[in-house]
């Protein structure tokens, strides 16, 4: 049992140091040549485009959602008018950037997983260096500096539709005037609101690049490795995003307000 | 065209004809507590022919991989093409991988990129001008007799041609050593006749030295016995003579350490028990 224990802090370790030092090369690989520009901008596109819808109704349905319910909560208090207030800071500042990552790890992080697990069981990276190209440059840094970038413009949109939905609620539902949330919007938020948007996501697109590819690169063990790589990027990036949004908030609340 | 690296004329001179291009000095390596490989030691000699044999797990495809440098042997020194191998980084290893070529078992063709793109994927990453490129991938490919394949993506193809292609793929920019991972396991007869018959024609014709790594014997002896001739008869597949014969040496791997090193012929008459067994 102790030895079984052993084993599995020695492996979580190992992994850890791994990712560590993947994280380390992708740094270094982002500054110098030679680029994959190709690469880059197919990821560019495969990420940031290609995540739009699933980002944009994500943001539309919590907007909405929040409006309900904050709505309600606020009426016990007579300011059922502060609506936009609570949904612009609260989107803004928490589930916009956590929402956007976790779909992304979801839509990304897996599919990143799937195609780099199935190029490593079937030796295409090891083809790959054999025909003189780093899989590093090659696959793994268009991937996280898609992710890292694309993140905080999915946020920025997600929130956009989340803040909308919330008037259209607000309108509708509520009877809170156009003017009144909008000016409530406004008034809720703070320059630092507007950086803390901004900053998670960077780090949590970071993250869901930097696990997705770790995880594709790791796998073994053919198609079922595949399948436990895929898995386990999702779990991995999912717990880190809220992990990691956790230790960040009260960070970025020191320093920018 | 950026073909295989320019080399000094006094090195060209020490790797001309009959002289070593890929030695193995006392290389070890072992996984954890498995010992892959054990104190092995052999020497390919420019245009000739290893044959590495042995059952699963013996550690053939992994004696390619430190050839290429995608393993590190835990002691012991690798030369390939006048280069020491076993300590060199990432990008020194890159420079050196210009002049080998690497068939892998099942092919490993990018999945993502047309039969075209697989086979010019190196001079593309190199900047060669397109015209050239696509020029040598026509003539790679008919070499192969896969030209009619050119735009097929690799799921569209059989098995057989899948290899065929990954075969292309590496002579596409005419390294001078290639290596071979079970080039015709699970291929019929007929079609190992066909990958073996492009592996005699790329040693013999191109002048290619290769490595071959493979547990089907009927493939091996084909390979180690023929050679292609192309005379005004046009090019063909015949039976070698033994001075030709005799530049394909056989290795069989057992435990991790060499259990037999020699020709066709030694191979066939030998009385080992092992090798009777695995020959049988």
């Amino acid at each position: 049992m102790l030895k079984q224990v052993e084993q599995w802090v020695k492996a979580a370790l190992l992994e850890v140091q791994e990712y560590v030092q993947l994280v380390g090369r992708v740094s270094g690989a982002v500054v110098t040549r030679p680029y994959y520009y190709r690469d880059i901008v197919l990821q560019f596109e495969a990420i940031g485009v290609g995540s739009l819808v699933v980002v944009s109704l994500t943001g539309f349905f919590t907007g909405a959602a929040l409006a309900l319910q904050t709505g309600q909560t606020l009426d016990r208090f007579g300011a059922r008018t502060l609506v936009g207030q609570l949904v612009s800071a609260s989107m803004i500042r928490e589930l916009g950037p956590v929402l956007t990552a976790l779909m992304l790890a979801g839509r990304v992080g897996s599919g990143m997983a799937a195609e780099l697990g199935s190029m490593a069981v079937t030796d295409q990276i090891n083809a790959l260096r054999a025909l003189g190209t780093d899989p590093l440059r090659k696959l793994v840094v268009p991937r996280v500096l898609a992710s890292t970038v694309m993140a905080p413009v999915l946020t920025v949109i997600a929130d956009t539709f989340a803040i909308t939905a919330g008037w259209i609620i607000s309108v509708t539902n509520l009877g809170v005037s156009t003017s009144t949330y909008w000016t409530q919007v406004q008034e809720g938020l703070y320059l630092g609101d507007a950086w803390q948007g901004l900053i998670k996501p960077v780090v949590l697109g970071l993250v869901i690049g930097t696990v997705g590819c770790h995880v594709g690169l790791s796998a073994r063990g053919g198609t079922q490795g595949v399948g436990r790589a895929t898995t386990n990027a999702v779990v991995v990036a999912s717990v880190l995003v809220i992990a990691v949004d956790f230790f960040l908030t009260p960070l970025l609340m020191r320093v920018l307000y | 065209m950026a073909f295989a690296t320019a080399r000094s004329p006094e090195l060209e001179e020490a790797l001309g004809p009959g002289s070593p291009i890929v030695v193995f000095d006392r290389v070890s390596l072992a996984f954890d507590d498995n010992v892959v490989l054990r104190d092995i030691s052999f020497t390919l000699i420019k245009g000739h022919t290893k044959i590495f044999l042995g059952a699963s797990g013996s550690g053939k495809s992994t004696i390619l991989k430190l050839i290429v440098g995608l393993l590190r042997p835990d002691s012991g020194v690798i030369w390939v093409n006048g280069e020491r191998v076993d300590n060199r980084t990432e990008a020194d290893l890159m420079k050196i991988r210009t002049d080998l070529g690497m068939v892998f078992q099942e092919g490993a063709l990018f999945d993502s990129l047309t039969v075209a793109e697989n086979v010019g994927y190196k001079l593309l990453e190199e900047g060669a001008p397109d015209g050239e490129v696509w020029r040598r991938v026509d003539e790679v490919l008919g070499f192969i007799g896969l030209s009619e394949f050119i735009d097929r993506m690799p799921a569209e193809l059989s098995g057989g041609q899948r290899r065929r292609v990954a075969i292309a793929r590496a002579m596409s920019y005419k390294p001078r050593i290639l290596l071979y991972d079970e080039a015709t396991t699970g291929l019929d007869p007929i079609t190992a006749d066909t990958v073996d018959n492009e592996i005699i024609k790329l040693r013999d014709l191109e002048e290619i030295s290769s490595i071959i790594v493979t547990h089907q014997l009927r493939d091996a002896f084909r390979i180690a016995t023929h050679e292609a001739v192309h005379d005004d008869n046009g090019l063909r597949i015949v039976p070698a003579d033994a001075a030709k014969a005799r530049e394909a040496e056989f290795i069989m791997l057992k435990d991790g350490g060499i259990h037999f090193e020699g020709h066709a012929e030694e191979l066939r008459d030998s009385r080992d028990p092992y090798l009777r067994s695995f020959l049988s």
